[in-house]
């Protein structure tokens, strides 16, 4: 497999050969600014269209068609669009509060991202914690929501962030119980090790049976995480409009409507981080030849395709199952899929103490 | 950290935060130099269908969300707790399973109790 890093490390020394140590760091921190940052636009819009695209599909229609070849063209007015619309200023807002929102929505989905295993060697964000480090920011983001609805003085937004932040919170602990169960399996909270250690086989084989109910429960867990499918109860548009973005305008809402689809996409890179390798190809112990041949394949390439195929199925689940009622949902997390998953995690931890796993 | 070898993970997740609030902030910039300004009264009001708002928006609110509040406290310390387990469970052997299934058990109880008080039930 290719190694990004050569190429970096090549780079760094590059630079260090005309620059002092100092201004090294400030250029390379620049440079992964400005990645980020375009990996972070071109992938919001990415998700826009691929999500406008396959709901057409699903519903038998075209979906966007008009602005470029195939409609590809449309996000890109969209965003130009919303950025010349007028950012109203409403009466009695918090407005400290009101403008905090979507700097800490952003800016949580952004550090986020930059954790994310992209490949052999690229990488940002690598703490010996890794996958603990992305769990706690993404609770910050579900604290910007809060006080996005808070802050409007509108009771509809209100309404629309008590239910995200009881949805988002609920779901959270089986989400962190599924990763936990992984975790028992690789013994390591570390993204790189994590991925080093599926060179075998993916975590999904290696842990069969609690493990592929871990996935289950992640992928539901992460549908309800994301504010998204049978679980969008905050953004109900017949009860309350638009949810807790209800009186954000301009821009401001448009915050809101990218961080969004990254959530769906980080959400998507961590489920094939933990349970379907990462960046690693699929290998079968024993093939050699067939291992081989997929190690032909870039590494950042199966990372986007394992992502992408994930958001399609949460995606798909949006448009297939009805909305569920406020009660359901608090009561199908906590009196089934927690205990589940706490015992999940009881099945794993016995079958790792025994060896029972390949 | 695996991007480029010289870099600390610190200084990078700063970087990373920068690049988010730098983010909001352009965007931000850009959109107040080219959007449309203009006021009314009417425009500043809270979006209710056209209705007046009657009375406070920021108020007391139903007490079910609380309660789940609280029992997401305890399960979010108890998960943290799980998470050093985890990577150190090979080499504890079955005392450290044993030892963790009587701290999952006693938070078992803690939940049946909170179902059998009607904690879990919508009302």
């Amino acid at each position: 497999m290719f190694n990004f890093g050569k190429w970096t490390s090549e780079f760094n020394n590059l630079l260090m050969g005309f620059l002092p140590e100092w201004a090294t760091v400030l250029v390379e921190c620049v440079i992964i600014a400005v990645l980020v940052l375009l990996t972070y636009t071109v992938l919001a819009l990415f998700y826009i269209l691929y999500e406008r695209k396959l709901c057409a599909w699903f519903q038998c229609r075209l979906g966007p068609m008009r602005v470029g070849k195939w409609g590809l063209l449309q996000v890109f007015a969209d965003m130009f669009k919303i950025l010349v619309k007028e950012l109203i200023s409403l009466k009695d807002t918090d407005r400290f509060l009101f403008k905090l929102a979507p700097y800490l929505v952003i800016t949580s989905s952004v550090v986020m991202l930059a954790c994310l295993p992209w490949g052999n060697g690229l990488q940002i964000i690598d703490y010996n914690i890794g996958i603990f480090f992305i769990l706690a920011v993404s609770s910050v983001g579900v604290l910007g929501i809060l006080l996005a609805g808070w802050s409007s003085n509108n009771k509809y937004t209100l309404i629309g962030a008590m239910r995200s932040g009881a949805q988002m919170i609920s779901y959270e602990i089986s989400l962190g119980l599924a990763i936990i169960t992984v975790i028992v399996l690789a013994g390591t909270m570390n993204i790189t090790e994590l991925v080093w250690q599926q060179e075998s086989t993916w975590f999904i084989f290696r842990g069969h049976v609690p493990a592929i109910i871990a996935f289950l429960i992640y992928i539901v867990a992460a549908t309800a995480e994301t504010n998204r499918g049978p679980f969008d109860l905050p953004e109900a548009e017949h009860e309350l409009t638009a949810g807790y973005h209800t009186e954000y305008s301009g821009i401001h809402f448009g915050f809101f409507y990218l961080a969004e689809y990254l959530n769906l996409f980080i959400v998507s890179g961590i489920a094939s981080l933990m349970f379907l390798g990462g960046w690693m190809p699929l290998h079968i112990p024993g093939w050699e030849a067939f291992n081989n041949v997929m190690n032909y394949i870039p590494s950042i390439v199966w990372f986007i395709g394992k992502s992408f195929f994930i958001s399609y199925v949460i995606i798909w689940f949006k448009w297939t199952f009805p909305r569920v009622r406020i009660d359901q949902m608090l009561s199908f997390e906590w009196k089934y899929l927690m205990p589940l998953s706490l015992f999940n995690l009881v099945l794993m931890a016995v079958c790792v103490a025994f060896g029972w796993h390949f | 950290m695996n991007l480029l070898l010289e870099i600390s993970n610190g200084a990078l997740a700063i970087t990373a935060t920068l690049t988010g609030i730098g983010l909001v902030f352009a965007a931000l910039l850009i959109a107040k130099l080219i959007s449309p300004k203009s006021y009314s009264v009417k425009k500043a009001e809270p979006y209710e269908c056209g209705i007046p708002t009657r009375g406070e928006s920021m108020i007391q609110f139903k007490a079910g969300y609380y309660i789940f509040a609280i029992l997401f406290l305890i399960f979010d310390v108890e998960t943290v707790f799980l998470y050093p387990w985890s990577v150190v469970m090979r080499s504890l052997g079955p005392q450290g399973l044993l030892c963790i299934g009587i701290f999952m058990f006693v938070l078992i109880m803690g939940l049946a109790y909170a179902w059998r008080k009607g904690a879990l039930k919508w009302k």
